[in-house]
């Protein structure tokens, strides 16, 4: 099953110009900065903009075609807006019945319970909208969209409009969907933090065009798109928890590339985490250094350099297939000889585990 | 106190004004709902017309529309022609004749009710399975309540104190077509001051009262946080 997305738009002063396919499994982010179009795609997606022309099918369900249009409420999406917009004149629990009571009783897939639980609102159920903090308003339009057991799930930017305490808030709920519900998401954003934490597959979206696609930890140390550039730039790394080391309170994660040593979390053995490693974070050595309170060391080849500014120069390092960025001055390239092919060590000083 | 004649006219008023509010409140609706949602260019001719009768002086309002219902005037005529009466001098005709000159009282605040809604509470519904006629009913009628009181008050409100529409489309028959205002106008035009006042008191007494309750139910009913 896959979703088939095909539409050229233009308007005054902007065109939509896409053709994509992407699995209909996991979360697929579109990212892109503010008025590339990827909300209006989005909406397009909903039916909520209305285009006369254009090709959108989710799985075997054709929304429509060159003759055809199904109109928004036929669809069978769920879509988070980026304010919460909860109906004021209902309260909690018949805001979340609002959708359930329209589906049909055999396309019940995801119970209110079920939704309910997840998205951890059960004390929120009698409340009044207004007596919900932002981050509470926003569980609750994620887990109304979820009662009407969506084929599709669309999430046009849902954290952006909180303030980082109530993103740390909700994005162990948006995990729990990605880890829990069969259902396919598609998520606009422009914060590459919640694309790595969150996303399986990504699209890069630039002037209404996409530029790229594929799987989140590739493109995001492609040395020829934006998102491996800047202080931001990061690899995505999928390992998996491989064992403890209960007398220095470690916990190790392995991936093609070698083994990470981080402190202990507690995660079960075998359990797949997601890492990040910040390009800054990373240094280059000719020769394997055991004199170094660095405990993340592996065998790289190096595999891109691109300049990064006057004064730097970001490299793309090839860990046996999975990729790493390192951001070096020209002055260390140079004094150390750095050139596409060379086996180095690389040294991670910090990772963040994403889980 | 009251005459008989005076009680006629009280009925008379409070009738002519529940049947006009209701039936403006239906044809109302809908056009405030397309004036709000419609991107047509030629909206503000719509309008305008709906607005012509907040600043036309009742008596020209009055007079046209006493030419139209006549037996010789366009509606008038076709009305005898179906085999009934003209609407000139009838209840009837107070009636369509009331609706015209409190329409933009009616219209007006539903309009800028349905408008302050804004257009993210109906896509949700659409995204949540409503079709447009459903989420019309439970998304735009409850959120727009405020509205639709502001509304009905001010279409009853102004209906019972018209005067000048009422005078050239109803004349003036008591117990038929004589409303309140018409009724103190007698009075004191014979110097029955008394009379006068009871019903001009009774007037003040009532659209005080009821816009009391306007004000007061719309502060409950206030929706304050809308995200």
């Amino acid at each position: 099953m896959t979703i088939e997305v095909r539409y050229t738009i233009k308007r005054q002063d902007f065109i939509l110009d896409v053709d994509f396919k992407i699995p209909s499994q996991g979360i697929t982010a579109i990212f892109g900065q503010s008025g590339c179009g990827k909300t209006t795609l989005l909406r397009i997606i909903a039916g909520l903009e209305s285009c006369q022309t254009g090709f959108l099918k989710v799985g075997d369900m054709l929304w429509q075609d060159e003759q055809f249009l199904v109109p928004p409420h036929q669809r069978s999406i769920g879509y988070v807006f980026q304010e919460a917009s909860l109906f004021a004149h209902l309260n909690v629990q018949k805001n979340l019945e609002y959708g359930l009571r329209r589906i049909n009783k055999k396309d019940y897939k995801v119970s209110l319970q079920q939704a309910i639980d997840l998205l951890g609102i059960r004390p929120l159920l009698q409340r009044k909208i207004h007596q919900l903090s932002g981050g509470e308003q926003q569980r609750v339009a994620i887990a109304r969209a979820l009662a009407t057991s969506p084929k599709l799930l669309l999430m046009d930017e849902p954290l952006s409009a909180l303030d980082l305490k109530r993103k740390h808030e909700i994005m162990p709920y948006l995990e729990s969907l990605h880890d829990e519900l069969s259902i396919p998401i598609i998520y606009v954003s422009h914060a590459p933090g919640e694309i790595a934490r969150l996303a399986d597959h990504l699209i890069l979206m630039d002037a209404g065009k996409i530029i790229d696609s594929g799987s989140v930890s590739e493109l995001f140390t492609r040395l020829d798109l934006p998102l491996a550039h800047g202080d931001k730039a990061s690899a995505l790394i999928h390992a998996q928890v491989s064992g403890h080391d209960m007398e220095f309170n470690l916990t190790y994660l392995d991936f093609p590339g070698g083994r990470f040593t981080v402190s202990y979390k507690p995660i079960e053995i075998n359990h797949p985490v997601r890492l990040r490693v910040i390009a800054r974070d990373v240094s280059l050595t000719l020769e394997h250094q055991s004199q170094t309170s660095i405990l993340n060391i592996f065998p790289a080849v190096i595999a891109e350099i691109l300049p990064e500014n006057d004064s730097q120069l970001m490299i793309r390092l090839s860990l046996n297939s999975v990729f790493l960025l390192c951001r070096l001055t020209k002055k260390s390239a140079s004094l150390l000889d750095l050139s596409v092919g060379k086996a180095v060590y690389a040294q991670v000083k910090t990772v963040a585990l994403l889980l | 106190m009251l005459s008989e004649s005076d009680l006629a006219a009280l009925i008379i008023t409070l009738k002519l004004a529940s049947i006009t509010t209701l039936l403006l409140l239906l044809i109302g609706t809908p056009i405030a709902w397309w004036l709000s949602q419609s991107r047509s260019r030629f909206k503000f001719l719509f309008e305008a017309i709906i607005a012509l009768p907040l600043v036309l002086p009742p008596t020209v309002l009055g007079f046209y529309l006493l030419v139209a219902l006549g037996p010789n005037g366009p509606i008038g005529g076709l009305m005898q022609s179906l085999g009934g009466q003209s609407l000139a001098f009838t209840f009837s005709g107070l009636v369509l004749g009331s609706m015209i000159y409190s329409m933009p009282f009616v219209i007006q605040p539903l309009q800028s009710a349905f408008t302050a809604i804004g257009k993210r509470p109906m896509e949700v519904a659409a995204t949540l399975r409503a079709s447009p006629l459903d989420r019309f009913f439970s998304i735009a009628v409850p959120l727009a309540r405020p509205g639709f009181l502001t509304a009905s008050v001010l279409g009853f409100a102004h209906t019972v104190g018209e005067f000048g529409v009422v005078l050239m489309i109803g004349g003036n028959i008591p117990g038929e077509t004589q409303v309140l205002s018409i009724a103190i106008y007698d009075h004191v035009e014979i110097l029955e001051y008394n009379q006068a006042h009871w019903l001009s008191g009774g007037l003040l007494l009532l659209s005080f009262l009821m816009l009391l309750s306007v004000y007061a139910l719309n502060r409950r009913f206030s929706i304050t946080d809308r995200c």
